[in-house]
């Protein structure tokens, strides 16, 4: 057992997973699902995908985990390219596809022993990998997986995810549909995981669940338009931003945006989140809302999140094309 | 080894645990048998009969009797005039109608010749030519008895054997029929579901994502069904021995051989399908659609193929159904030996491998 060792030390200084402008189209080229993506991971890092439904997503993970060709582009995992050596990358990745996609009609503990056999080994030998996960779902084991909760489904499919001890994770949207408690109990393990070395990447519609990530990369539409840290991100696109709360939230959000000073506004829960042109006009606003008739109207500035980043960022990608 | 292992265990759990398939698999065979056996039956048997008896004399009423009493017909209406057999035919009460004309025994006992008159319905051909055949038979061993001992000048006798089914009993043909069909029909639907349904259900994508080969996939997806394919051959066998009492004239052990060479060709045939569509359902039209009538009509258990015009003939020779259906008659019925079927088991076998290794080549190790 000591080569897999010597292989593992050898590309532990370069990144694990290397994508170089890759382009890949759907229905004959007429759909661009990736437009000149390039990405670098590094070994043992927590790396989070985060755009909204369409943003290529999946489909990255599709061409990373050797399940489709890129058109364009080059891309490797663990230094083996992904299409010339894809048998190689199979060995040493584990995946969790979007969609619940484990066997409905066997159970628990069926499922589990099924992908230890395939990927050459059992439950017992790898059960310190799996084990604070699967203690949750142990007392179901014979359940059958088409039964069980949508938090449970997502356990067992990643207890068979890394079950052969992974060296790359891919995750695709693996919060999506679970209850909030679940979604927290979820990054908790990744933690974890990543605390064994392992390195993940995993894809989220929620933007609150970049923080959860070493680094992020902001999809949209096929292109990548911001990867770094949470931190270098929010600091690089800070831009005064404020609340503006009233009664009648409908009409409101249409009014402050005739606003002749205000360059976007987007509703954020109760609240609206509004920039302006050029400075500050929050009294010349208040004042237009007010000739409007809205009532009860507050405005604070207030410390702008990912998801403001991600609209201005967004705002700007749709000016450019 | 170990991996093939975990596979097929996998494979048998999803099939024992789908109840729908294995009411199919097991409750099919038997359904069609006893079908078959009982109720598409083309023998004559207790055909009801007309009787219109103009004579109403010794002669006549002997000859009632013995259309009566034997096993072919029952006598369910007499009749009083000409004109009701018309009305008799149109409500479907009788096959045939025998007509005796006045003075029969008298005819018959002094001029030595008398006649009966049999009208048919031939709005179905095939059951009133065999209904009539039969009731000809009758009146033959009648008049036979009656003139037995009297000498003829001149007369030709035939005498017909019937070889390997003296007695036509139709359970000789559609046992092999229905064993053909059932295989291809279950050899070929269910497998070509089985991998698509991995590709539907999403779990192709995780174990495209794992270090396994097409090969084991799409071998051990056949195995399950070969062994219960395997059942149901065994199941049709032992109705047919002891249900429809009919023996296996040739030699089991061989037959089996053949059997579980005929499912093989199917299975291949089904898992070819599975690769090479996206959706159940279009795997299940295709299996039905584009292989079970075509198996249907050319396997020559419904239609004589001699009697097809000759693009037609040349078509039957790739369907897989035509061989199998021949050596099932000839081990079972005609009781042959390997020699006979070695021509037909031989282009199985390489149909077989054609499938198999075109289902392997097309299993697609990506996602398009």
């Amino acid at each position: 057992m000591a080569e897999p060792v010597e292989a593992t030390s050898e590309v532990e200084d370069m990144s694990r997973v290397s994508i170089q402008n890759i382009t890949k189209t759907y229905e004959k080229g007429t759909v661009t699902a990736l437009d000149d993506v390039s990405l670098e991971v590094e070994s043992g890092e927590l790396f989070g995908l985060i755009g909204p439904d369409g943003a290529g997503k999946t489909t990255l993970f599709r061409i990373l985990t050797t399940l489709l060709k890129p058109d364009e582009g080059k891309a490797e995992v663990n230094g083996f390219d992904v299409v010339d050596d894809f048998w190689e990358i199979r060995k040493i990745v584990g995946y969790m596809p979007g969609k619940f996609s484990l066997y409905q009609d066997l159970s628990i503990i069926e499922n589990l022993n099924f992908f230890a056999t395939v990927f050459e080994t059992t439950v017992e030998e790898n059960y310190h990998l799996i084990k604070d996960i699967y203690v949750q779902i142990e007392p179901f084991k014979d359940r059958l997986a088409g039964a069980l909760s949508g938090g449970m489904k997502q356990k067992l499919a990643l207890c068979c995810a890394l079950i052969h001890e992974p060296k790359v994770l891919f995750l695709d949207e693996p919060t999506t549909g679970v209850d909030p408690v679940s979604r927290k109990e979820f990054w908790d393990m990744l933690d974890l995981l990543k605390a064994r070395g392992i390195t993940i990447i995993v894809s989220t519609p929620y933007m609150d669940e970049a923080s959860r990530c070493d680094r992020i990369a902001l999809m949209q539409d096929g292109k990548i338009m911001e990867i770094d840290r949470l931190e270098n991100i929010l600091e690089k696109h800070r831009q005064p931003t404020y609340s503006v709360k009233g009664t009648d939230r409908h009409r409101l959000i249409q009014d402050i945006r005739s606003f002749d000073q205000t360059d976007s506004c987007f509703a954020f829960g109760e609240d609206n989140h509004v920039v302006f042109k050029d400075s500050p006009a929050t009294d010349s606003l208040l004042h237009f809302l007010g000739e409007k008739g809205h009532m009860n109207l507050t405005v604070h500035e207030v410390m702008p999140d990912i998801e403001d980043v991600f609209i201005k960022l967004m705002l700007e990608q749709e000016n450019h094309g | 080894m170990k991996l093939f292992l975990a596979f097929v265990k996998k494979e048998f759990q999803h099939l024992l645990r789908d109840r729908r398939s294995m009411m199919i698999l097991i409750g099919l065979p038997v359904m069609m048998m006893l079908l078959f056996g009982f109720a598409l039956s083309s023998e004559v048997k207790n055909s009801s009969i007309g009787i219109l008896d103009n004579a109403k004399d010794e002669s006549s009423r002997m000859l009632i009797d013995r259309l009566d009493h034997s096993q072919y017909f029952s006598v369910v209406k007499f009749l009083d005039r000409e004109q009701e057999i018309d009305q008799t035919f149109r409500r479907g009460e009788v096959r045939i109608v025998v007509i005796f004309p006045p003075n029969f025994d008298h005819d018959l006992r002094h001029s030595n010749s008398a006649q009966i008159r049999f009208v048919g319905d031939a709005s179905d051909p095939n059951t009133s030519n065999i209904v009539i055949n039969y009731a000809s038979a009758v009146v033959r061993d009648f008049q036979n008895e009656l003139f037995g001992t009297m000498k003829m000048p001149y007369q030709i006798t035939t005498e017909t054997r019937m070889l390997y089914n003296p007695q036509l009993k139709s359970s000789y043909n559609f046992v092999p029929g229905v064993m053909t069909l059932i295989l291809m029909l279950l050899g070929a639907m269910m497998t070509s579901v089985s991998i698509v349904k991995e590709k539907e259900m999403g779990t192709m994508e995780i174990l495209l994502v794992s270090p396994m080969k097409p090969l084991l996939v799409v071998l051990s997806k056949a195995v399950p069904y070969l062994a219960l394919c395997f059942v149901d051959v065994i199941l049709i066998l032992l109705m047919a021995v002891f249900i429809l009492d009919m023996p296996i004239a040739g030699s089991l052990p061989l037959l089996l051989a053949e059997s579980l060479l005929f499912i093989l060709t199917t299975l291949a045939l089904g898992l070819l399908i599975s690769a090479n569509v996206e959706s159940q359902q279009v795997a299940m039209f295709i299996s039905l659609v584009g292989f079970l009538m075509p198996a249907l009509v050319f396997s020559g258990f419904m239609f004589p193929i001699e009697n097809m015009p000759k693009p037609m003939q040349i078509i039957s020779n790739i369907v897989p159904t035509k061989w199998y259906y021949s050596i099932v008659r000839a081990i079972m019925v005609k009781g042959l030996g390997f020699s006979y079927v070695a021509k037909q088991t031989g282009i199985l076998v390489v149909m077989t491998v054609i499938f198999f290794v075109a289902a392997i080549k097309k299993f697609k190790v990506r996602l398009e």
